[in-house]
């Protein structure tokens, strides 16, 4: 049992219905992750991340978001149409969050500690006294100092870096076997944004936690995740370990992102390698690879329907037909090849 | 020698609400007594965390706020002895780039005109000439002909960005000031508006002040780099020597703390003790002395002045030269 992943996402596919339009968010999404590990989901604005993450915790917009195929398996138990009801059972308690804003998270009106209590009282059939006690504890854990004092204060109080780990001291209080963090670093300062990752790292590894961590920085991924998937235009292109995709990437959108990063010595003052164009509207269904008309690697074969994603070595998978080329290509790229 | 853009003994302080009606006035030092010379063409990171001043000093310098203390001189005149009128006139030379590509355009405004608005103002030409002009600036900024006649709403980050770039170039400026120009955007359309920026930049001959919380994209960018802490510089050296031997305390927490794309440097990686006091109270002497491993006494009585520590590389701190020496734990960002 405990070998079986916590989250199976299987095919899922999603649209959304405005005003007459179709957007088609997902397109066949699929990924496990294993218990206590830490999966990234990285991509730009508008790929489809936030969605996902909204998908597995049942907080899509219930008039315009459709599910059109596949499941989402907490442990086993399929969350696509389940009951608001049980899902509300199960969000918050068995799956905790955490997002980019902490401030506009926290209710300004009430004290940080009532908030975390409320969070136990609802899922947990504690005493209230209980429940305080558990979020003095939750802001020990979350190394707020002097944690019982700092139960009575009020969101506006804290710093932002203070607030994010109330977040996630909320997150955690019923003991979540899933962490979904949404950017939970990119509204704040690097050396909070360290404070916070590390933060995040050691709890996963004391509560034995699986952790889905969404970000659009490449720098956090390869600080903090074991494993990594690269979405684009509402599909995994690229999947696998870290180290794996940072050393051999095997997509052209995930080479492009790596060569388009600034910051190394050797190209100061220089011209980066830019992805030219921009994101496609999802407003129809795209037959090949989505990526195609903005990728260097691009051939006539690429437009075709897509085979299936092919794996490159074990638990490494690409959707790329050009897979091959862009290695050749990226591993003759002294600075993908320093970054490594 | 008088340098390009010279900075002087430059402070700001906003002053806040009173707590109470018999409670002090208090006020908020966001910029304190910077002194600071940049030439011509040259581009100077300036990096820092939230609230640590970057943004005002920015403001100080291309005149959208008076300093409380101290001048700010552009090609040796002293901007706060203008007049109204003279002021203007010399407003054509610095311009401006900021964060929200949506925020700073008119969305009332379509981009042609938008981006004519400085020339009109100015009155460089005919409308005919105008129009023109507004076109070759367009393509200057690689902005399609056909996007000219869309409002904000209907372009993307990336192509506002543009706009907004188009829109400072517009009057032949000597100066930009870009305050987290490319924050906003995602990776790929960053490399982009880098490029461009960069690109007109040498083109142009422009100078650029160039102020971002990202350190790489500063790395990318900068000849010199200053890095700021509660309302002071406390590190100034080339790109090289403050990415690669950092001297400044401070300045080795911030790159330690940087996430760089290697995932074997995850060891590396440090996250700084304790959090950045509240600016309104600053601590006594050296601002970053309490989560400072080095601080002394001294360090809380005498405020450490910037000063050179051989190449041009000048650091406010007491103990430069002993934590220049290698028996001092290394700077981590490689």
């Amino acid at each position: 049992m405990s070998h079986s992943p916590i989250l199976e996402v299987d095919n899922l596919s999603l649209e959304f219905h405005t005003d007459g339009r179709t957007v088609y968010a997902l397109d066949k999404v699929s990924f496990n992750l294993a218990r206590g590990e830490t999966l990234s989901l990285v991509g730009e604005s508008g790929c489809g991340k936030s969605v996902t993450a909204m998908a597995v915790m049942g907080l899509l917009p219930k008039g315009n978001a459709r599910i059109t195929s596949g499941n989402i398996r907490l442990a086993g138990t399929d969350l696509v149409g389940m009951p608001e009801r049980q899902m509300q059972a199960i969000r918050g308690n068995r799956i905790g969050m955490v997002f980019q804003d902490p401030m506009s998270s926290l209710n300004p009106v009430h004290t940080i500690g009532m908030q975390i209590a409320e969070a136990v009282q609802r899922h947990k059939h504690v005493s209230r006294h209980d429940a305080w006690a558990r979020a003095r504890q939750m802001l020990d854990l979350v190394r707020i100092p002097d944690a019982g004092s700092r139960l009575t204060a009020y969101p506006h109080e804290l710093s932002g870096g203070q607030r994010q780990r109330v977040m996630i001291a909320m997150a955690l209080a019923c003991d979540p076997e899933l962490l979904i963090a949404d950017e939970p670093t990119t509204a704040l300062d690097v050396t909070v944004q360290a404070q916070i990752l590390e933060l995040i790292a050691d709890l996963k590894t004391e509560l034995g936690m699986s952790v889905l961590l969404i970000t659009h920085d490449l720098g956090v991924v390869a600080a903090t995740a074991d494993r990594m998937m690269v979405m684009y235009a509402g599909r995994i292109v690229e999947e696998g370990p870290v180290e794996r995709i940072f050393a051999r990437p095997s997509h052209g959108y995930t080479a492009g992102l790596l060569r388009s990063l600034p910051g190394h010595e050797s190209q100061r003052r220089g011209v980066l390698t830019e992805i030219a164009g921009t994101v496609p509207r999802l407003d129809r269904p795209v037959e090949g690879c989505v990526y195609a008309p903005r990728c260097a690697f691009a051939e006539a074969g690429c437009g075709a329907p897509l085979p299936p994603a092919r794996q490159i070595e074990a638990g490494h998978r690409s959707a790329c037909i050009r897979e091959a080329a862009v290695f050749a290509e990226m591993s003759n790229n002294e600075i993908v090849r320093s970054w490594a | 020698m008088s340098a390009f853009l010279s900075l002087r003994q430059v402070g700001k302080d906003y002053p806040l609400a009173k707590r109470g009606p018999f409670e002090p006035r208090r006020t908020l030092r966001a910029v304190d007594d910077i002194s600071l010379d940049v030439n011509e063409g040259e581009t100077l990171g300036l990096v820092g965390e939230s609230g640590c001043g970057k943004s005002s000093l920015a403001r100080l310098v291309v005149q959208l706020e008076a300093p409380t203390r101290g001048s700010v001189s552009l090609d040796g005149v002293e901007l706060a002895s203008l007049g109204k009128s003279a002021l203007k006139r010399a407003r054509r030379d610095f311009q401006m780039i900021f964060q929200d590509p949506y925020a700073s355009l008119n969305p009332r405004m379509k981009a042609r005109a938008i981006i004519g608005e400085a020339l009109r103002n100015y009155r460089v030409g005919t409308p005919a000439q105008i129009e023109a002009r507004v076109e070759e600036l367009a393509r200057q900024v690689g902005l399609g002909a056909h996007l000219l006649d869309r409002f904000p709403h209907e372009l993307s980050g990336g192509q506002c960005q543009r706009i907004g770039i188009a829109r400072a170039i517009a009057l032949n400026p000597r100066l930009i000031v870009a305050d987290e120009a490319v924050s906003a955007l995602d990776v790929s359309i960053q490399a982009q508006i880098l490029n461009l920026i960069i690109r007109l930049q040498k083109e142009m001959g422009l100078t650029l002040i160039f102020v971002s919380h990202d350190m790489s994209v500063v790395a990318h960018v900068a000849d010199r780099v200053a890095v700021m802490y509660l309302g002071r510089i406390v590190e100034l050296g080339s790109t090289e020597a403050v990415f690669e031997r950092p001297v400044h305390p401070y300045t080795r927490t911030l790159l330690a703390a940087v996430p760089t794309p290697t995932p074997a440097a995850r060891g590396r990686r440090t996250a700084p003790a304790g959090e950045m006091p509240s600016p309104l109270n600053p601590p006594s002497g050296c601002h970053f002395r309490t989560r400072c491993a080095h601080a002394t006494e001294q360090c809380a009585e005498v405020a450490p002045q910037l000063r050179d520590i051989g190449d041009g590389q000048r650091v406010a701190c007491h103990h430069a030269e002993a934590l220049l020496s290698p028996v001092v734990p290394e700077a981590i960002h490689a």
